[in-house]
């Protein structure tokens, strides 16, 4: 029972890292139905930033507060580099091609995915780099039992703010409802007077910011990054937003916890070799039987 | 790609013999080609060697992009798993050959079933789900992809995981004809293995042929061009999208069958991963999505850019000595992912009918999207 707990809790703090590499992908595909190929490559060069920043300032040093406040800088550093980059990509690959058939994003995105990884390949060099730990291991909760770490704090520290920061911005804001009414019906929403490219451009933005910030939770959290680390992340988290239902916002923070659980209980109790083997049988049966999703709604093919 | 040149006639009228070669290779180019490859293990001893290796895996390549391009080019159907079929097709074959089991068939035996039965698992996969939409296909089967590489991998009493399976006997094993050893010529030449592959490569290209222009194949354009106008045409579309994905799968499995072969091993999992994939959808892409010649150019240049073009522009840079240091930033096959990425993106931009369209699918990518 007690493995059994223990084991949820690392899929709860694993999946709210998923969530938040997931929220990108539901963003962007919510907004122009482009599955963002490039958004793990996008996290490994912010895990490529981070870990470049840490080795540059010498971080660990200084007390408890001083390294809580540079993971803080580190988190929107990394932020927005990510998201910046998000926006100029969109400008200058997917914006020419919005009104070109499917295939044209898709496979320009897996292009710019193969650019990020010959970047990421240069930055880190073609072998894993180890993350400082700057978080101690030590653990927070009393007793011999469950492990709770400054490390699992760090997590959801960071990832329910912005969580929380993001729905606000997306249902109470000028920008947010500009986002909605773009994702419904970009043609209408130009209509009424909504710039539709700076929308999406924003929307970008977001979602990179999001993807810089799990990229330092994910440097700091598993302590090994590689220039090959976002295609699978990317797709774990994928899997997470079309599980969630791909387009929503809450959707992709349920697939994100589900598919942590799915990987820690798998990993603990069939082995860790088959977690990626489960985690697509799981995402293809998705798709065949509920392909809307748990909390997406079904879309209609328009004529 | 027919009657489009023109010949330049000199004062007398008559054409020059140049223009007439030329005027003969443009239109049958397919012709000349088969002709020089199968000449040039006569001519070029190199062929006998390692370099006829490479060429044999390079038709291998062109096959198994033929397949591909059933799918993405003629269907309008994204895939991105080719190459687990390519390794169920190789896998199977290797279980029906190897010593190791019970069935030890016959080449020709062997490479049917596993053709077949790599066409059926296609099937397996597609009925399911081939009523996604274009862009939630391509991510089952980019998972189905990795689900196969996992297992393949994992289940170690079957496929011998990281080892592969091996070894795979050489086509005709123990047939002796006209008192040649058929099994002994395989192993030893490499030049059987090239003109068994050109062979099948000929029969793929002829039979691609005949399925574009079949009922068939005009099916496949016809959903591709507009689903719903094609239901409207008493088409099914279900089955018409079926049936490329069968074919596609089964085209991949031939050439995971000759593959397996010409290596006498499967080689381990990693040979059939979502790179190997993404590459013959880049050649698919970059020679011309549903164009034969185009889909053959295009394996031949990244084939060629990693055997012929990296090596010798790597080595350059060395004899120059501009890289001293020895720095990854100035060798040239580092930038391997960057150019094939940009190529990709460049392609896609302002070229996304490849370098030889088809022209039908040039027109409709052209078409202005409302």
């Amino acid at each position: 029972m007690q493995f059994f707990l223990q084991q949820c809790l690392i899929g709860i703090t694993n999946g709210a890292l998923v969530a938040l590499v997931a929220l990108g992908y539901t963003m962007v595909y919510g907004i122009i139905r482009l599955i963002n190929f490039a958004h793990g490559d996008l996290i490994m060069l912010g895990a490529c930033l981070a870990l470049s920043l840490v080795s540059a300032f010498g971080m660990g040093g200084g007390g408890m507060a001083t390294t809580w406040l540079g993971v803080a800088l580190l988190v929107v550093l990394c932020g927005l580099f990510c998201g910046g980059l998000n926006v100029v990509v969109d400008r200058i690959v997917y914006r020419p091609l919005r009104n070109a058939p499917k295939l044209a994003p898709l496979v320009s995105a897996i292009g710019v995915s193969f650019i990020f990884m010959n970047v990421g390949l240069f930055w880190l060099g073609p072998s894993d780099r180890s993350f400082p730990e700057l978080l101690p291991a030590t653990n927070l909760l009393a007793g011999e039992g469950l492990q709770f770490t400054a490390k699992d704090l760090l997590v959801l520290v960071v990832v329910v703010p912005l969580m929380l920061a993001l729905s606000l911005l997306v249902k109470s804001t000028r920008l947010g409802k500009a986002m909605r009414a773009v994702s419904q019906d970009p043609a209408a929403a130009a209509l009424v007077g909504i710039d539709v490219d700076r929308v999406i451009a924003f929307t970008f933005f977001v979602g990179g910011f999001l993807g810089g910030a799990a990229s330092v939770i994910y440097g700091l959290y598993i302590n090994t990054i590689g220039f090959q680390m976002g295609f699978q992340n990317g797709l774990y988290a994928f899997t997470a937003a079309v599980l969630g239902g791909i387009g929503s916002i809450p959707g992709a923070v349920v697939g994100g916890l589900v598919i942590g659980l799915v990987r820690s209980l798998s990993s603990a109790y069939v082995g860790e070799r088959w977690t990626g083997a489960i985690v697509f049988a799981i995402l293809i049966v998705i798709l065949v039987f509920r392909p809307e999703g748990l909390l997406g709604r079904g879309t209609r093919e328009k004529v | 790609m027919t009657g489009q040149h023109h010949t330049t006639r000199d004062a007398t009228g008559a054409v020059p013999l140049r223009d007439r070669v030329l005027a003969f290779v443009r239109e049958r180019w397919d012709l000349v080609a088969l002709v020089v490859l199968a000449v040039a293990p006569l001519v070029v001893p190199a062929l006998g060697g390692a370099l006829g290796g490479q060429v044999t895996t390079l038709f291998i390549y062109c096959i198994l992009a033929l397949g591909l391009n059933v799918m993405v080019g003629y269907t309008g159907l994204v895939h991105l798993g080719i190459a687990a079929f390519f390794g169920i097709g190789a896998y199977l074959f290797a279980i029906l050959t190897v010593p190791m089991y019970p069935f030890q068939m016959r080449f020709v035996t062997a490479a049917a079933v596993s053709v077949l039965a790599t066409a059926g698992i296609g099937l397996a996969l597609g009925a399911p789900t081939l009523r996604l939409r274009g862009d939630y296909l391509a991510i089952v089967t980019l998972g189905f992809g990795e689900v196969v590489k996992v297992t393949l991998r994992n289940l170690e009493q079957i496929t011998g995981g990281m080892k592969g399976l091996n070894p795979v006997p050489p086509p005709g094993a123990g047939l002796t004809v006209g008192g040649i050893n058929l099994g002994l010529a395989f192993a030893i030449d490499p030049r059987w293995f090239y003109y068994l592959a050109l062979v099948t490569l000929a029969g793929v290209v002829v039979a691609m042929r005949r399925l574009e222009h079949s009922r068939l194949g005009r099916a496949w354009v016809a959903v591709r061009e507009d689903e719903l106008a094609a239901s409207a045409m008493g088409i099914s579309a279900t089955r018409v999208k079926l049936s490329a994905f069968a074919m596609s799968s089964a085209v991949a499995g031939l050439a995971g069958c000759l593959y397996a072969a010409s290596l006498s091993t499967t080689a381990d999992p990693n040979a059939y991963d979502f790179n190997r994939s993404i590459m013959v959808l880049c050649a698919v892409i970059l020679g011309g999505l549903g164009s034969i010649p185009g889909t053959l150019l295009g394996v031949a240049l990244l084939v060629g850019f990693d055997t012929v073009l990296a090596p010798w522009a790597d080595s350059a840079i060395q004899q120059w000595n501009i890289n001293p240091s020895g720095s990854s930033l100035l060798s040239f096959s580092g930038w391997r992912l960057a150019i094939f990425g940009l190529a990709l993106v460049l392609v896609m931009r302002y070229r996304p009918e490849g370098l030889v369209p088809s022209r039908r699918l040039a027109a409709e990518l052209h078409e202005a999207h409302p």
